[in-house]
């Protein structure tokens, strides 16, 4: 699994470096914590644009994503 | 019911509110093509607190208040209260400025652009491809690891200032105290009842916290991503406003508008230093991470960096009608096209410098 802290980054870089980690990781699973509940929304929505499915889970006031590519 | 209730579905409704909105209020009392303008109307609040002596621009807009008040209660209504700071705040501050500055060389923020063309000024067209520019080279700075650093967990009480300040100038609008200025003629003497204008403020600052509707991340979005959520709001708010102007009579013959370059009100025809100015606030935004009006709802959120950003645009309002580098109807500051040469290096270079090593 990859992780991806983005957490404290204003918009858009949470969903920059998301993206950034996908193309360098396709096919593997990316952990992406973030703090806001914007970039909960972005990172998510890129996340389903690029075929990924989503599971958010709330960890002490933050978000941690896990994005599985569907194909794996 | 469910179905219909998605984040799309709702973001076009609050664009098309809003758009709504921004036409009305022109014919509700504030001056033409500027029902709505978030730099505009941060330049009246500017000039009515005398940081800038331009006697035609003074007036303590309540929409600006509401904008982050509405999103203040929004926030905490849903627990999304979020006291945080500390990612370059001085840079943002600049930022700020220049996102004033850009806006004032073109005459409008990316709001008013839109209200602008809605109301057939076609100088916005050349704005519109300035904005689009900026966020362009933008967005190359972002991909290239362009950022301004992370935020971290402040103290509330730092979150709750520009919301106190917020309702202090709301206090002020409403007593109306003798160190206030009010213009007594041009745009800033042209305004919607206090009461109404606080609602319509209220009322976007609501809509905004909750669908995130940004004027500049929508276009970056497109580019960035290929997401068309933001802009989905953004271009409900232009048909919006457009439907609406039509259908109250503003382009009839009796009407306050009419298609074209020439004679439309608060505006100017310098298309280069249009699409420059708007370039440098596309660019410059797109480095901050949002439109004025984005960060005058995450300033309601606890945002202190935010906060930073709008006391950056006040004092770029007071640079822009001190040192005459705002434009006038007749066209561009003295000093304005020197402003934005500068305001681009400044932008180039920390995009260039400001990059995260790996």
């Amino acid at each position: 699994m990859v992780e991806v802290d983005v957490r404290g980054f204003s918009c858009p870089v949470p969903v920059v470096r998301t993206k950034k980690a996908m193309e360098a990781n396709p096919e593997e699973v990316l952990a992406v914590m973030v703090e806001t509940a914007v970039s909960k929304e972005n990172v998510s929505r890129l996340a389903k644009s690029q075929g990924y499915s989503v599971k958010v889970e709330e960890v002490s006031g933050e978000y941690r994503l896990t994005l599985t590519p569907r194909d794996s | 019911m469910g179905r219909v209730w998605t984040p799309r579905t709702k973001i076009i409704l609050a664009g098309l509110i809003f758009g709504a909105l921004g036409a009305l209020a022109v014919n509700w009392g504030n001056p033409p093509n500027m029902g709505i303008c978030v730099a505009c109307f941060l330049r009246d609040i500017a000039g009515a607190l005398k940081l800038h002596q331009a006697s035609v621009v003074q007036y303590l807009r309540p929409e600006i208040m509401g904008f982050t008040l509405g999103a203040f209660i929004t926030a905490f209504a849903f627990r999304e209260w979020r006291p945080r700071g500390g990612a370059s705040p001085v840079v943002r501050f600049v930022l700020g400025a220049l996102v004033m500055i850009g806006a004032l060389v073109f005459l409008g923020c990316p709001i008013r652009m839109l209200l602008r063309l809605a109301g057939g000024d076609l100088n916005g067209i050349t704005a519109l491809a300035g904005m689009i520019f900026g966020v362009l080279v933008g967005i190359f700075f972002l991909k290239r690891g362009f950022n301004l650093g992370r935020a971290v967990k402040i103290h509330p009480v730092a979150g709750w200032i520009i919301p106190l300040i917020m309702i202090g100038l709301l206090l002020f609008a409403i007593l109306k105290p003798d160190f206030i200025a009010y213009s007594e003629s041009g745009p800033g003497s042209m305004y919607v009842p206090l009461a109404l204008g606080l609602g319509i403020g209220l009322l976007v600052g609501f809509m905004a916290q909750r669908t995130r509707l940004c004027s500049v991340g929508a276009w970056r979005d497109i580019f960035l991503v290929k997401d068309f959520y933001l802009i989905s709001g953004i271009a409900a708010f232009f048909v919006a406003a457009i439907v609406t102007n039509y259908i109250v009579g503003n382009f009839g013959t009796e009407g306050i508008y009419h298609w074209g370059f020439a004679e439309q009100p608060v505006a100017h025809r310098d298309h280069l230093w249009n699409f420059f100015g708007m370039g440098l606030l596309g660019l410059a935004a797109t480095q901050i991470g949002g439109c004025p009006l984005r960060n005058l709802v995450l300033s309601g959120e606890g945002d202190t960096d935010a906060g930073v950003t709008i006391l950056g645009y006040l004092a770029g309002a007071a640079i822009a009608h001190n040192f005459l580098l705002a434009s006038i109807p007749s066209g561009v500051g003295t000093w304005g096209p020197v402003a934005v040469i500068l305001g681009w290096a400044f932008c180039i270079a920390i995009g260039f410098l400001m990059r995260e090593r790996a």
